[in-house]
């Protein structure tokens, strides 16, 4: 009953928000869309994969158990890591906390009502992911209408475990460093650990485990897939009990290691909450020790935005401050800088050259579509780091409002903070592929300017649509574009990419034939009139969304 | 001069503010008192720019605040009641920053940074982030960041709240002599003993209508209040029934 007076308040706050939402129905709907169209293409590719394993004899199976193994292994690394940071905030920096605290609530309630919390806050996205996974499974080994159950009551202790450990080492990281410091370090260690995996996955070209040649004999293959790679491991407990249930034979001795196995873990996390919560609690009210040399910034970059008006350069400085100053922001570019190495890579990765005659028509192709490509992971970025920039404005937003600062002057220097590193981006990835591709003049030149024109709208669109759909109660930044307005800007910058993409299509055709003639560019009435149309639609796109923001954010009451 | 004409809010059907008429002439410490929700904040929103009125306007040393911003905003220096700054900058870069949106930089500038910091004891912490500070500290940033552009006009909502003795009374201290040198305050505040010390004239709002205007000894003779407190006069004319609900709970 306790508990659960401590939970209700959550909840509700949930539901009103539910109520509350803008958009109501059509939000919910194009949400649910989106939602659906995932789930339909995760079960697509699984449902192929799995059939295919289980028309294999002997070894199907066997893979079909590994590939679970392996994605259960995968998500239950993720939870670790995100209930570490979720625990961070719900046990220690929560804005309810001082009340639970200073309120007659056994610690016990307070324990399980956290722990509950930080679950459902880490679990409940690999929770959805898991279940086009499971019905796969279950549909392909014929799991029956009992497997949803069992499934269920195999995914609960996989969810605890990760949730009570990874709350037990965020109380004892407390307990030695800073809570704010603890949160700093653990947003690059986890940032740096997952681009780590992503590129050391990329970089040792699992496509070449798909080749033959590989194997050296078939028994030695069933021999590595029947070998448990993680015995002591939750992961390898559920798979076993999902694989016993669908292929047998079933043993009930994992799903009974795994539910033992949970309550254990709560126990002694219970207990560890007992002895050290309260030093941690009180550590995490210790400010963290934050003298800057401010004058460094102002020495560096007063200089280099001095032409601007004094209102601009100082807002300039501030963006870039705050951007620099805050862990959560720019740890961000280190993943940044793995996906532009693994683009880099996959380009350079493209057996384009592995023959004795480059097809130029191909490379050209390829060159072409890459801008798509291009685009569409600038447009990511922008969503990243553009679009929440009025978002974040917010609380400070009666100072801006109050002061006789032109509005016109903040979307100006929040446009420019934005789109000038996105430009250098664009310009460096499409320039490198471009060459990588050995790529003519023609289509380097139609690559550039294309991708310059694109990078202004899509920062314009960023921020346009950011002042439109605002969320001033978001703190986290990288919250921000998953919400309704960052899939609106997702939709729109992939329609102007496509747009822009088929308008080129017309002249890149016309260049590549002539080209394969031996005949010179054909510079041609429609040549020109497809790149004006681009240009037009671009600087269009770039003012109107503009143009929007600045009359939203100039209509906006605080 | 702070003048007020007409001015309301309207949420949808609910009148926040209605039809105010109010003027604050030059050298006057004007104290704007009134329940929670009586519209107090919402008319201070109003003069600082930030929200729209519905109707009516707004003139800031003869400037409409809607229809000529930039010169209205420029004589002003506005005081939330909730101390909302960013986090990630360290005061002496917060105070920057502010007059850098009144268009002021250079070693005034930072003269009045080191002279301000000073004067509210926050030199020891110019160069840790504000997220250190505690609320006291922010209020005392914020009262100088409204102070750094030298403004004509200070708007000012609950100033008092989280400052310590000293700081209040320093506060009083700054708002008179700005006063007596000719600038104009408009104080919303709850604290009754400040307003009846510190303000020239009050006026007092509920359900956004202003109820009583004057000096105290106006106050007592519209209300027939002999020489009754301003709390008296307060609770007289905003109604004492919720006072006489907290005394019968309290009494449980």
């Amino acid at each position: 009953m306790a508990l659960a007076h401590i939970i209700s308040p959550k909840w509700r706050t949930t539901l009103s928000r539910a109520r509350q939402s803008q958009g109501g129905r059509g939000k919910a709907i194009v949400m649910g869309t989106v939602g659906l169209v995932f789930w339909l293409a995760v079960f697509g590719v699984l449902y192929r994969v799995l059939r295919y394993f289980r028309g294999v004899e002997e070894i199907g199976p066997l893979l079909a158990g590994k590939l679970l193994g392996l994605v259960l292994l995968s998500f239950l690394s993720i939870l670790i890591l995100s209930n570490v940071i979720t625990a961070l905030s719900s046990f220690f920096l929560a804005k309810d906390l001082d009340l639970l605290v200073s309120s007659p609530v056994d610690w016990i309630h307070v324990y399980l009502a956290k722990l509950g919390e930080t679950a459902v806050h880490s679990s409940w996205m690999v929770a959805l992911m898991a279940v086009p996974i499971f019905t796969a499974y279950g549909i392909v080994y014929d799991g029956g209408w009992l497997f949803g159950p069992f499934v269920v009551s195999v995914f609960i202790p996989l969810l605890l475990f990760p949730a009570v450990v990874g709350s037990a080492l965020t109380l004892i990281l407390v307990n030695v460093f800073p809570a704010r410091r603890t949160r700093d370090l653990l947003s690059i260690i986890a940032i740096a650990a997952a681009g780590g995996v992503v590129l050391l996955f990329r970089l040792i070209r699992p496509e070449q485990l798909a080749r033959p040649e590989g194997f050296r004999n078939l028994l030695d293959f069933i021999t590595v897939l029947r070998t448990p790679t993680s015995p002591f491991l939750p992961s390898e407990w559920a798979t076993d009990s999902v694989m016993g249930y669908l292929v047998g034979p079933f043993d009930p001795l994992a799903l009974v290691l795994l539910w033992s196995s949970a309550g254990a873990t709560i126990v002694v996390g219970a207990l560890l909450h007992w002895k050290l919560y309260a030093s941690g609690y009180t550590k995490a009210q210790e400010g963290a020790e934050r003298f800057i040399r401010g004058w460094v910034w102002q020495r560096v970059l007063g200089p280099i935005f001095h032409p601007l008006s004094v209102a601009k350069r100082e807002f300039v400085i501030k963006d870039l401050k705050l951007f620099f100053r805050d862990t959560t922001q720019w740890s961000q570019l280190i993943l940044l800088g793995v996906l532009v190495v693994i683009y880099l890579f996959n380009i350079k990765a493209l057996p384009l050259f592995s023959g004795e005659q480059v097809p130029f028509a191909l490379v050209t192709i390829v060159s072409f579509l890459n801008l798509g490509l291009a685009g569409f992971v600038l447009a990511a970025i922008a969503a990243r780091f553009i679009f929440p920039a009025i978002s974040l404005e917010g609380r400070q937003m009666w100072l801006l409002r109050s002061s006789p600062l032109n509005l016109r002057a903040m979307l100006w220097s929040k446009y420019w903070v934005g789109t000038i590193p996105l430009l250098v981006l664009a310009l460096l990835i499409t320039i490198l592929t471009n060459v990588l591709l050995q790529a003519s003049t023609f289509m380097m030149a139609v690559g550039v300017s294309t991708i310059i024109l694109l990078t202004l709208a899509m920062s314009a669109m960023a921020l346009g649509l950011g002042a439109v759909f605002p969320q001033f109660d978001t703190e986290n930044a990288a919250q921000i574009p998953t919400s309704y307005g960052g899939l609106v800007f997702m939709m729109s910058t992939i329609a102007l990419l496509a747009a822009v993409i088929v308008i080129e299509a017309a002249p890149v055709y016309a260049y590549l034939q002539a080209a394969s003639r031996g005949e010179p560019i054909p510079i041609s009435t429609t040549m020109l009139g497809a790149f004006a149309l681009v240009a037009v639609l671009c600087l269009g796109a770039t003012t109107v969304a503009l143009y929007v923001g600045l009359r939203r954010i100039e209509a906006m009451e605080f | 001069m702070i003048q007020l004409e007409g001015l309301t809010k309207q949420y949808g059907k609910f009148v926040a503010v209605n039809g105010i008429d109010m003027e604050v002439p030059t050298g006057e410490l004007f104290g704007f008192l009134g329940p929670n929700g009586a519209g107090k904040t919402t008319t201070l929103r109003m003069i600082a720019g930030i929200l729209r009125p519905t109707a009516g306007r707004v003139l800031l040393g003869g400037d409409d605040v809607q229809e000529n911003p930039m010169a209205a905003k420029a004589r002003l220096g506005y005081i939330p009641d909730r101390p909302f700054v960013y986090e990630k900058l360290t005061g002496a870069e917060f105070l920057r920053f502010v007059a850098g949106l009144y268009g002021q930089d250079g070693t005034v500038i930072e003269q009045r940074i080191d002279e301000l910091l000073d004067l509210f004891e926050l030199s020891v912490w110019k160069d840790e982030l504000v997220e250190a500070y505690s609320h006291g500290m922010r209020q005392k940033l914020i009262i100088s960041s409204a102070l750094i552009h030298r403004p004509e006009c200070i708007v000012v909502d609950e100033p008092m709240v989280g400052l310590d003795p000293k700081g209040a009374r320093l506060l009083k201290d700054i708002f008179r002599q700005f006063v007596d040198r000719g600038g104009t305050v408009l104080m919303s505040t709850h604290t009754l003993e400040v307003a009846q010390a510190m303000c020239d004239r009050i006026a007092i709002i509920q359900n956004g209508n202003i109820v009583a205007r004057g000096t105290i000894a106006e106050l007592r003779h519209q209300t027939e209040a002999g020489d009754a407190s301003l709390e008296e006069l307060f609770l007289k004319l905003t109604g004492g029934g919720a006072m006489r609900e907290l005394a019968a709970v309290l009494s449980d």
